[in-house]
This record gives structure tokens, C-alpha cells and sequence, in this order.
């Protein structure tokens, strides 16, 4: 962990031009993710996670724009040209988005959008890109990769689809994955598939920055999470940490509402009253404050920052009242 | 059992082009209206070497200049008013047809669709420029244009093909920069951006393609259009001259003449209106046979 972090991101805000004004959809994010290590980005819809990742990559819409820094391996890619963005994009870092029914382009078939990367960087030749496309896929455990690369998107299965966009994100043999809720659109059975794989490359020393919020994906796959709640990182904690002992009311909240199969009570569903704070809603103190059951005035006067709570546990909370301190007075 | 019915068959492909021909070969209007357009073009190569008579040349061994179609006297379409062979004529008009035609589309989906590609993809600022530049050539009247090139330069059919085709590309530039637009949000291009594709490797390979069933159809559409601005280009005196001709101008003249010497208008009409019907069936037919998604 001594090492420079693959990907730094540090007080990254992303702000978008809307007809209403600019509306800040991420503010002041400050995250690691080093080589090897999966990071989970966690939060409700509209809380900015996708975002935030975007913006490392200079993916935001056309009216977004994204202040602060986000350097991977010590290059700077906020406000850097496309050009150099291009080099890093698929060789550096590689996305894996959420629909894998609309990532692939319906018109070519799966070969050619293996190799395109490698040929259009003049990285391989043709036979060696195709040499390497199978491999890619059977990478990514695809039954009879040479009659795969033949076929078009719409011939494959949801899962095989998916598979194959990895197999496509992983050719450029990229130093790190952002993943955009990879899982989310496919059935349970082969969002398990998806994840075994996922470990698997992550065991080759590929970085991992997951987008998510199925907080089951998380225990199984993540080192770190960090919770994200109105564009700002709330808890950042080891995820045994998170699950063993949230620190942050948000965070247990979020955990309370996990569906169990043998619950204690076997009643209702515990959900998190009231609604996040709109985007671009101007907010004195805590975004979660109106809220939190454990709110006090402070909470609604002044924003907590990220800090350190107890030495040694890498866990960072943004909260005036973190529950463990509250359980165990110090 | 299970495992049967998990295992896909397996797949022959050999390349997007040879799967549309076979598609193309299996619809059977498409198939019929690709036989008749190259029996048309066939016709239209070797048939005035047939007759024995010159595109020019004056029948002056018939009682009258306006003969019907006959056996007999060799002018199997019969003569027009100036007692020309009308066979001779009408395919020599064909090929000119086809020939403007052709090129002229050619031209204008070539300029239309990396233009309108390339402004839709990009978008913002670039696409405004790249678009108002197509809105001011729309609003200049184009035969002012193709009155002053024929003064510059003199009258040829290169002027011709230049002419229409510089018109033809306007509209084409339009509905693929629309289509490009809508495809650029698709999250396939997003995809394509993140493995940093660059823009060009984007708008030929992820984009172009994708709009390749309306350039299709909108290029079959194209043809007639231009055939029909040909003749009118000729009947103004600035298209094809005399005693070349084109089927435009066949069907022209022989209105002038439907009364006393109908074959004059119906031969002509019958090749055109054939040409046409079976260029908008085989287009039909390109766009389903280019559609990966269609079961085939």
C-alpha cells in the first residue's frame, strides 16, 4: 500500500450546465485505487458515483465538466487533450459498462471488435490480434471462442455478451478496470459468472474501481469501499470494516436495508426515510442530516469532512456523530 | 437433453457482403428486380450495335419521318419526328441515364454521408459550422449555379455529374447527420470512445455502417430524382445535346407527340418507369439483406 496508487483522484468535483443552472453532481471526491486492488464505489442512484468515474476518463456529456485531479500513474487526465486521453484509454484503463445488450455494436461481428484496439494501435499484427481475441475469450470462459468470433452481438446471450465485453475491455491488457455496475442487468445466476471472472483478472494485478449499488457484489469482490451519498464520499472503510461496524449512519442504514433471507423480525423491509437531497440543491452541513436518525444542530450547520477515526483500520468517515465512537465512548 | 438444446449450432459466415447476397438471393422481388436492372443495362450497352442504324441517322426510305414500331423495316421501336431509329435512341438514352444517375449518386452519398457523419459525431460547435454551411448552399438557387459553370467551362456531361451530384449530397448530409447524432448517444460508441478509438476509426466503423439501410433506401431515391433533373437540365439546354439524348428527354419529346405518335411516349416511359420500380425493389431488398439482426 506504500506505492503510489494506480488511480488518485483527488477533491474531484463534476459539474453539469443544465437549463436550470449548473448542477454539481460530484463534489470534492478524493479516492485511491492501487494496483491489484478493487475498490467498490457504493451509493443510491443519482448519487454521482457513475460520474465520478467518467470524468477520470473525459467521458462526461457534452455539458458536464470536471474540475480537481484524477491522475493514473502519475499522469494528470483532468484537462488533458484527447489525444493523450486516447493513449490511455484501453491500454490504461479500460471501462466495462452496465448494458452489456448495448455496449457491442450490433453490426460487427465479435472478432472485429476484439481486435480493433490492438489493430488500430498497431499493437499486432492481424493473426496475432486473432490469436489473441481467442484467448481473450477463453479468458473469460466462452464455450467454442472461434465460432463465437464469427457471430454478431445479437447471437449471444445477455451473460455471453457481457463476458465477451470484458474479453473486449481486457485486449488492450489495461493496468485498470472501471466497471459500471457490471452486474446489474443480467440474471443472478450469471452475475455470478461475472464476478468470478472479475476476481480472476483481478488476481493478474489489474486494478478494479466497481460501480455499484448491490451491496452483495461488494462483500464478494471488493478490498475497500467507498460510500458515495449527494456526490460526496461519505465513508471510505476496508469492506469488512463497513460490513462488521459502519461507522457512518448512512452506511448502516444502507446495510439494515439489505433484503435478508432469515431476518430477525421476518417483517418489513427496513428503508431509509425520505428522499436524498436533489442535485444541484444547495446544502448547509450534512446532505444526509434531515435524514439521519442521530442528526444533532451541528450536523445541519457545518459539512463533516473526510478524516481518519481510528489509526490502523484505513477507516475515513464524514460524519460528526460516527456510530462506533457513539457505541464506545472513548 | 439439456445440453442439445444449450448448444448452438454451428455458424458458416463468410463476410457481411456474401451474407447479404445470399439474403438478397432468398427476396424474391429483389432478386426479379436485380435480373430485370441488369437485363435493362445489358440492353442498354449492346443494343444500338444491334440495329443497323446510326443514333443520327435519318431514315429518308420511308414515306414519312414518324414510322410505328415495326419488324419489317428494321426500326423496332419505330422512328421519331426527324425519322431517327427509336431502339438506337432509346437505349443510348438509357445509358446516358444510368450513367448521370449513377455518378451523380455515387457523389452524393460519398460527400453526403462522410459529411453528415462526421458533423452528427462530432456535434457542438463543429456540426453547427459544418451544417449552416449545408443550409446556405440549400438556399442558393443551384440552376443559377449550373448556369454559370456551363458559361465558365463550356457545356460537358462532367459539368453534369457535378452539378447534381453537388445538390444531391445536401439532403443526404441531413438525415445521416440526424441519424448520427441519435447513434453518438448510444452506449456501443460510448464503449468504442473508452477503448480509445479515435474519432475517425469511430464515424467509419461503429457509425457509417449503422446508417447504411437509410443511405440505401434514401440513395434508391436519389436515382429517379436525378434522372428526372437530367432531363429537365437538357430541356433547358444545359444537359445532354442533341442528337445525344437521354431517357428524360425521349419521354419529353414523345409527349409533345402522344396524340399523333404514342409509341414515341410509351417505349421511352415503359424503360424509365421499369428502371426506376425495380431500383427502389432492389434497394428494398439491399436494406433488409444489410440488417445484421434480420433472421435469415
Amino acid at each position: 500500500m506504500s506505492r503510489a496508487p494506480l488511480l488518485e483522484i483527488r477533491d474531484l468535483e463534476v459539474v453539469f450546465d443544465t437549463a436550470a443552472g449548473a448542477v454539481q453532481a460530484v463534489g470534492g471526491v478524493s479516492l485511491d485505487v492501487h494496483e491489484g486492488e478493487c475498490v467498490a464505489l457504493v451509493g443510491e442512484s443519482g448519487s454521482g458515483k457513475t460520474q465520478a468515474m467518467l470524468a477520470g476518463l473525459g467521458l462526461l456529456a457534452g455539458n458536464g465538466r470536471a474540475q480537481g485531479s484524477v491522475r493514473f500513474a502519475g499522469q494528470e487526465l483532468i484537462g488533458t487533450d484527447e489525444a493523450a486521453l486516447r493513449d490511455v484509454r484501453g491500454t490504461g484503463i479500460a471501462l466495462l459498462s452496465q448494458d452489456p445488450m448495448s455496449s457491442l455494436t450490433p453490426h460487427l461481428r465479435i472478432e472485429t471488435q476484439l481486435v480493433e484496439l490492438l489493430l488500430d494501435r498497431g499493437l499486432a499484427t492481424r493473426a496475432e490480434a486473432r490469436e489473441r481475441a481467442l484467448e481473450a475469450l477463453r479468458e473469460v470462459d466462452i464455450p467454442d471462442p472461434a465460432a463465437r468470433l464469427r457471430q454478431y452481438p445479437h447471437e449471444l446471450s445477455g451473460g455471453m455478451r457481457q463476458r465477451v465485453a470484458l474479453a473486449i475491455a481486457l485486449m488492450g491488457r489495461p493496468r485498470l478496470l472501471l466497471a459500471d455496475e457490471p452486474t446489474t442487468a443480467l440474471d443472478v445466476s450469471v452475475q455470478a459468472r461475472v464476478l468470478d471472472l472479475l476476481a480472476n483478472v483481478r488476481a493478474n494485478g489489474l486494478g478494479l474501481l466497481l460501480v455499484t449499488h448491490d451491496l452483495g457484489v461488494v462483500a464478494g469482490l471488493a478490498d475497500r469501499v467507498a460510500v458515495m451519498y449527494a456526490g460526496r464520499l461519505v465513508e471510505v472503510a476496508p469492506v469488512d470494516e463497513l460490513f462488521a461496524a459502519p461507522r457512518h449512519p448512512y452506511t448502516a442504514a444502507l446495510l439494515a436495508a439489505v433484503p435478508r433471507l432469515r431476518g430477525d423480525d421476518g417483517g418489513r423491509l427496513s428503508a431509509i426515510p425520505g428522499t436524498p437531497p436533489r442535485p444541484g440543491e444547495p446544502v448547509a452541513g450534512c446532505a444526509f442530516a434531515p435524514r439521519c436518525a442521530h442528526a444533532v444542530q451541528a450536523c445541519r450547520d457545518g459539512r463533516p469532512v473526510l478524516r481518519g477515526l481510528e489509526p490502523g483500520t484505513g477507516v475515513t468517515v464524514a460524519c460528526h456523530r460516527p456510530l462506533a465512537i457513539e457505541a464506545q465512548p472513548a | 437433453m439439456a445440453e442439445l438444446l444449450l448448444e448452438t449450432p454451428p455458424t458458416r459466415r463468410a463476410g457481411l457482403w456474401l451474407d447479404a447476397w445470399a439474403s438478397l438471393r432468398r427476396s424474391r422481388a429483389a432478386w426479379v428486380a436485380a435480373l430485370v436492372l441488369a437485363a435493362i443495362v445489358v440492353a442498354a450497352l449492346v443494343g444500338p450495335s444491334l440495329s443497323r442504324y446510326a443514333i443520327d441517322a435519318v431514315d429518308w426510305t420511308q414515306a414519312s419521318l414518324a414510322n410505328p414500331p415495326s419488324i419489317a423495316t428494321g426500326h423496332w421501336f419505330g422512328t421519331d419526328t426527324n425519322g431517327r431509329d427509336l431502339f438506337v435512341r432509346v437505349w443510348i438514352g438509357t445509358r446516358m441515364s444510368l450513367l448521370v444517375a449513377v455518378l451523380a449518386t455515387v457523389v452524393s452519398v460519398a460527400v453526403g454521408v462522410a459529411w453528415g457523419a462526421t458533423a452528427g459525431y462530432l456535434g457542438g460547435r463543429v456540426d453547427g459550422l459544418m451544417m449552416r454551411f449545408v443550409d446556405v448552399l440549400y438556399a442558393l438557387p443551384y440552376m443559377f449555379f449550373v448556369i454559370i459553370l456551363t458559361v465558365v467551362f463550356g457545356r460537358s456531361l462532367v459539368l453534369i455529374f457535378l452539378a447534381i451530384g453537388a445538390v444531391g449530397w445536401l439532403t443526404m448530409a441531413r438525415i445521416v447527420r440526424g441519424q448520427a447524432l441519435a447513434l453518438r448517444q448510444r452506449e456501443f460508441v460510448e464503449a468504442a470512445i473508452a477503448l480509445g478509438l479515435p474519432a475517425r476509426t469511430i464515424i467509419a466503423r461503429h457509425i457509417v455502417p449503422n446508417v447504411a439501410g437509410t443511405v440505401i433506401v434514401y440513395a434508391t431515391l436519389t436515382v429517379p430524382q436525378v434522372i428526372l433533373f437530367e432531363s429537365f437540365l437538357s430541356f433547358l439546354g444545359l444537359g445532354v445535346q442533341e442528337p445525344l439524348t437521354s431517357l428524360g428527354r425521349l419521354v419529353a419529346e414523345g409527349a409533345l407527340e402522344m396524340e399523333t405518335s404514342p409509341w414515341l411516349l410509351l417505349i421511352p416511359s415503359a424503360v424509365l418507369g421499369t428502371l426506376l420500380l425495380c431500383l427502389n425493389f432492389l434497394g428494398d431488398g439491399l436494406r433488409d439483406a444489410l440488417d445484421p439482426r434480420r433472421p435469415r
